[in-house]
């Protein structure tokens, strides 16, 4: 295990955290993942990522434009396989379904916001979320707001190079690496032996 | 951009927001919709931040809803009372640093068109009195005059609004505001008749009190920047706040500036623009 002197841990960090890229964290090469600024066997971050689901009091997946909206061909079925995963963890889901910061304010109860994603933590008391779809810089920000303003655990699910500001992130995530998430969690379940 | 790239995923359908459900189900996207229709499809601003009877809100409801390229439409904003509206507009838009709007639309649309070569992409600006005819007024002349295809549209309220008040090129000689307690000293710019000389095709100062003619005003704006050249609108846009009037008498600021003459609405259409509006109609029938 590859490692950095500073850990992505659960907040809260403070006003203004680190950029985690600053602190020295590097982002995984192809088959690995990061956990808490630590580079992984993708296996063991899936492992991981099922672990706090099922162990969350209140976990949320986020999904963002790139899924929700079916602008190409493959997102119908990568959003299906994200829905799967997220009944399988019982985990509920608010969209974010564009950037726009929407001022004076969004309705934290129904939808999450990357210029202030913590009103929607704080407001639903969330205590693991799961970042999928969202474009990285977009993801980056607001994964690093609610690491500073929050206690809730992050997982960022990327379709590209992975995000170090997130506590547990893949990279490369396709359709069959949900569906494998998801069979991990069935199996911890008990489920589907 | 068509209408098809708008579609949620439909495993994700029953937890997007209503107001997203709402604009893909019934939004003017490719639809010939307009200010008449108001009320029978779903807006393109879902709420606004803006005072009670402000001009500006009402105005930009008008204009989007006149918009005739919606989904294809970049709009880029400045700094200024519109600029907290932007947020909630369901178009594309751009903030830019206050008065560098038509240098920002003006690379849009040059980027738009070799990307794009065989779209059409309308390139908006909407910018308030102060980023266009003050701080501004550099950039909006020079693409005035490099003929940008692009259509400029001030929201004049006569005002630094959002700023507690103070005078701008547009307000009145004499204007009294709370920051500018002495009164104006010189007389309002004549914007219309310097973006005729700098090269502007079509140029119109409209109102919100006369929606179909606001309305008229934009969709010929877009479609002669879309063809020709540049062109400039103007939207008279009172503000009860920092002119001290009750919010429901907006409209009948209006209606009594335009009739005591010192707001005057105007056309200007060249001839290369009437030639293409005499074919659109054409067309249409």
């Amino acid at each position: 295990m590859l490692s950095t002197e500073y850990r992505v841990l659960r907040g809260p960090e403070g006003y203004l955290p680190p950029a985690a890229a600053s602190m020295g964290v590097v982002l995984p090469e192809k088959g690995s993942a990061l956990v808490e600024g630590c580079i992984v066997p993708k296996e063991d971050a899936m492992e991981l990522i099922a672990d706090k689901l099922l162990s969350a009091k209140n976990p949320f997946f986020f999904p963002g434009p790139l899924v929700l909206w079916a602008w190409k061909d493959g997102v119908v079925e990568k959003a299906k396989a994200i829905k799967e995963m997220a009944e399988a963890a019982e985990a509920k889901i608010i969209p974010m379904p564009d950037y726009r910061p929407k001022y004076p304010m969004i309705n934290p109860a129904i939808e999450i916001n990357p210029n202030h994603p913590n009103l929607t933590i704080w407001h639903n008391k969330i205590d693991v979320c799961v970042f999928i779809g969202v474009h990285c810089h977009y993801a980056n920000m607001a994964l690093k707001i609610i690491r500073g303003g929050t206690e809730c655990y992050t997982i960022a699910l990327c379709g590209e190079a992975g995000h170090e500001d997130a506590m547990i992130s893949l990279r490369d995530v396709r359709v069959e690496d949900l569906k494998r998430m998801t069979q991990i969690i069935m199996e911890k379940k008990g489920v589907g032996k | 951009m068509k209408k098809n790239i708008f579609q949620i995923s439909p495993s994700f359908y029953d937890v997007m927001p209503a107001e997203y459900r709402e604009l893909v189900e019934n939004g003017p996207f490719e639809k010939k919709v307009g200010v008449s229709d108001l009320g029978a499809f779903k807006e393109l601003s879902e709420e606004h931040p803006l005072c009670a009877g402000c001009g500006l809100a009402l105005s930009l409801r008008l204009i989007l809803a006149s918009l005739p390229n919606p989904e294809d439409t970049i709009i880029v904003g400045s700094t200024g009372c519109s600029a907290i509206a932007f947020p909630q507009v369901a178009v594309q838009n751009i903030h830019s640093l206050f008065g560098n709007q038509n240098a920002i639309a003006s690379g849009v649309k040059r980027a738009l068109t070799l990307r794009f070569p065989d779209k059409i992409k309308d390139v908006v600006v909407i910018a308030g009195d102060g980023a266009t005819v003050d701080i501004g007024l550099d950039m909006v002349m020079q693409s005035w005059f490099r003929q940008e295809r692009i259509t400029t549209i001030m929201l004049d309220n006569e005002a630094y609004a959002n700023t507690g008040g103070q005078e701008s090129g547009m307000s009145q000689e004499g204007a009294v505001l709370h920051m500018a307690p002495k009164g104006k000293t010189f007389p309002k710019v004549s914007l219309p008749e310097l973006a005729r000389a700098s090269g502007c095709v079509y140029v119109a100062a409209v109102n919100p009190a006369k929606p179909k003619k606001l309305e008229k005003a934009i969709v010929r704006g877009v479609l002669a920047a879309r063809e020709l050249g540049p062109t400039y609108i103007q939207v008279f846009t009172p503000c009860p706040t920092n002119y001290k009037f009750k919010p429901n008498e907006t409209i009948e600021k209006i209606k009594m500036r335009v009739k005591e003459g010192t707001y005057e609405t105007t056309e200007f259409i060249s001839a290369e623009a009437q030639e293409l509006f005499a074919r659109l109609e054409e067309g249409k029938k």
